[in-house]
């Protein structure tokens, strides 16, 4: 970035400068490889265990022994009964997160910006960001208790305000899965995920705030014009983000959460391999399901990243 | 800059037509409502833990706690369980984190030089391994070869880095220590090493700080990588016990010798939602004793690294 001002040091001491040069970059390997061992070993080495998907699994063989065997495990998967039930739950779930979950966080960024008093902001950050420290199991718990019918606290409240009626199960009822799911989602990370636009919003220069004044806007003209168009940018890149990994719904919280009344709508693509593959051992099967998965969340991230480029010219890449 | 800001909250307190009037407005409901939303069943667990259990079902319990008394707290204390847990993820998590720090920070330095060239190829490997992976099967088919199966490393090495961190300390070190200072070092005869471990890590408190507590909170929360590669009862972490207290209902399964876990008593069924809300707080407190200690740092450090990352 700084060519000529890099290099200065090095000619004041050209005698020994190449030298200290590799010196230098052989400790700054020494520093990076066991990062590089790391990734080598736990990510790529899995994802060279990938062709167990189109392999028969061979135990004694292990991850890439076996023989071929085509594509006949994505096949067994699409012509199996659970393909569109997993599928289907696994959008619905990402879909309504995303819908929902997504505007949550800009929305409660544009607010803690808003107020005034110093005190107020700290009690209301501090208090929001405290969901996001509670294990998927404790939240799981929470929302056990909570939503009991007879005993919970939500479901007394909406009872009583007659939201739901009164012989309601949510923790049961298939069709309360995804609002409890989604919901619960957004309780949890909704502050969290706001300390990144809130702190995009401290960097908008106070001069365009005047400017807007100047101009005569109220305070929701200079949301809309001089707010927004400040984020927008962390907003789409941490759109395309999320888009790449549309289809990895959580896989503890839908486990957690799935029990033989919900299974129906609950079972996603993720739980579905959990099942298959780690608890009944079809290896192979499981990885074909697996690898099917990620290559949507794959496709997903290039369209919403090509999509991005061409109408904001912001990409990820 | 705070002048400035300070300044144009003025005016605009001052300016307040209608519309700007209705804006605070909105905003105080909003923030009070989600103010309430978080904090009410976080406290209202404190207060049922604390409270007869009959009187919270019953729903007399709102706003201060009734009839109080630690039973809950009682029966933790005698679970062996719980302890055994504890104490494997309180290994797991100090171990783990000091092995995240010890490969993330080294690497995130060597990765902010400008003049380490293989950083050009090597930072494309790592982002790919955000969005592309072997998934679960031939990553547990890996943890099984390298015999790290029901074994405590699993739960320390595995993860030892995340890309995600990695970025936000690569990007803070690019932004917020300048580059004058390494020439300096340099011309003083300074080694990476020496300049990594006396200027780049003292300076670094916000970043380092931020990352620790993501780390930390990941090893504490963890409950996929047991499930997946730790079937030995003594070696389960916290989550995993919680999992069967809280969720599958072992304890609190009917009379005793009803065949709960391996070593579990049997709670009464009439005190089980007054233990759960006691395990809640056991197991969730050390984590949220940490994060106000961070968060002086965390809008230095998460801030800078997010941002730009």
């Amino acid at each position: 970035m700084k060519p000529a001002q890099t290099t200065v040091p090095h000619q004041t001491l050209r005698g020994n400068g190449w030298l200290r040069k590799q010196a230098g970059h052989y400790q700054l390997w020494l520093m990076v490889l066991p990062a590089v061992i790391y990734i080598a070993i736990f990510c790529y080495g899995p994802m060279y265990g990938i062709q167990l998907a189109f392999r028969e699994f061979d135990f004694s063989k292990g991850l890439t022994g076996g023989e071929w065997a085509g594509l006949k495990y994505f096949e067994q998967y699409f012509n199996s009964p659970m393909f569109w039930p997993t599928l289907r739950n696994t959008f619905i779930i990402a879909f309504f997160s995303i819908l929902l979950g997504f505007p949550m966080p800009i929305l409660l960024a544009l607010v803690v910006n808003s107020i005034r008093s110093n005190r107020r902001k700290r009690i209301l950050q501090t208090t929001v960001y405290m969901p996001y420290f509670i294990s998927t199991v404790v939240l799981v718990a929470l929302l056990q208790i909570m939503l009991s019918p007879t005993t919970g606290l939500i479901d007394g409240f909406l009872k009583a305000l007659h939201l739901i009626p009164a012989d309601t199960n949510l923790i049961g009822d298939p069709g309360a899965f995804v609002p409890v799911y989604v919901i619960s989602a957004i309780w949890q990370a909704c502050g969290w995920n706001s300390i990144i636009f809130i702190a995009a919003l401290s960097s908008v220069d106070a001069q365009q705030y005047d400017a807007a004044r100047i101009d005569g806007a109220n305070r929701w003209q200079t949301v809309w014009h001089v707010e927004i168009p400040a984020i927008l940018p962390t907003i789409i890149i941490l759109l395309i983000m999320n888009m790449g990994s549309i289809l990895s719904v959580g896989f503890e919280k839908t486990f957690l959460m799935q029990n033989s009344l919900n299974k129906p709508v609950s079972e996603v693509i993720s739980t579905y391999v959990f099942n298959v593959g780690v608890k009944s051992n079809q290896f192979s099967f499981g990885s074909a399901v697996g690898l099917f998965n990620t290559l949507i969340n794959f496709t997903f991230l290039m369209l919403a990243n090509a999509l991005a480029k061409k109408t904001s010219k912001i990409s990820l890449m | 800059m705070s002048n400035s800001q300070a300044a144009h909250s003025q005016t605009i307190k001052h300016s307040g037509g209608i519309a700007d009037r209705l804006y605070t407005l909105v905003v105080a409901v909003i923030s009070i409502a989600a103010f309430i939303m978080v904090a009410y069943p976080l406290y209202f667990i404190i207060i049922a833990s604390v409270s007869n259990s009959t009187m919270v079902n019953q729903g007399q319990v709102i706003l201060w706690p009734k009839d109080i008394n630690l039973y809950g707290y009682e029966q933790i204390f005698k679970d062996t369980r719980i302890w055994q847990g504890y104490k494997n993820t309180i290994i797991y998590t100090v171990l783990g984190t000091l092995l995240n720090l010890l490969v993330t920070l080294p690497a995130a330095y060597a990765l902010s030089q400008r003049k380490f060239r293989a950083r050009r190829f090597i930072m494309p490997l790592f982002v790919i391994t955000m969005y592309f992976g072997g998934g679960m099967i031939p990553t547990y088919l890996l943890i099984r070869d390298l015999n790290l199966l029901n074994t405590p490393w699993v739960m320390i090495v595995n993860g030892a880095i995340s890309v995600y961190n990695l970025i936000i300390t690569r990007t803070f070190f690019e932004t917020a220590i300048p580059e004058e200072l390494h020439e300096a070092a340099t011309l003083d005869g300074c080694s990476h090493f020496r300049y990594f471990i006396s200027v780049v890590v003292p300076l670094s408190k916000a970043v380092i700080s931020v990352i620790t507590l993501y780390y930390v909170v990941g090893h504490w929360n963890d409950f996929f990588n047991a499930l997946l590669y730790i079937n030995t009862d003594s070696l389960q972490p916290l989550q995993i016990v919680l999992r069967n207290i809280l969720l599958s209902n072992q304890a609190f399964a009917g009379g005793a010798g009803s065949g709960a876990g391996a070593g579990a008593g049997s709670y009464a069924q009439q005190f089980a939602d007054q233990i759960k809300y006691a395990v809640i707080i056991v197991s969730t407190v050390p984590v949220l004793i940490i994060y106000p200690f961070i968060q002086k740092y965390f809008e230095k450090g998460v801030m800078i690294g997010a941002v730009k990352g």
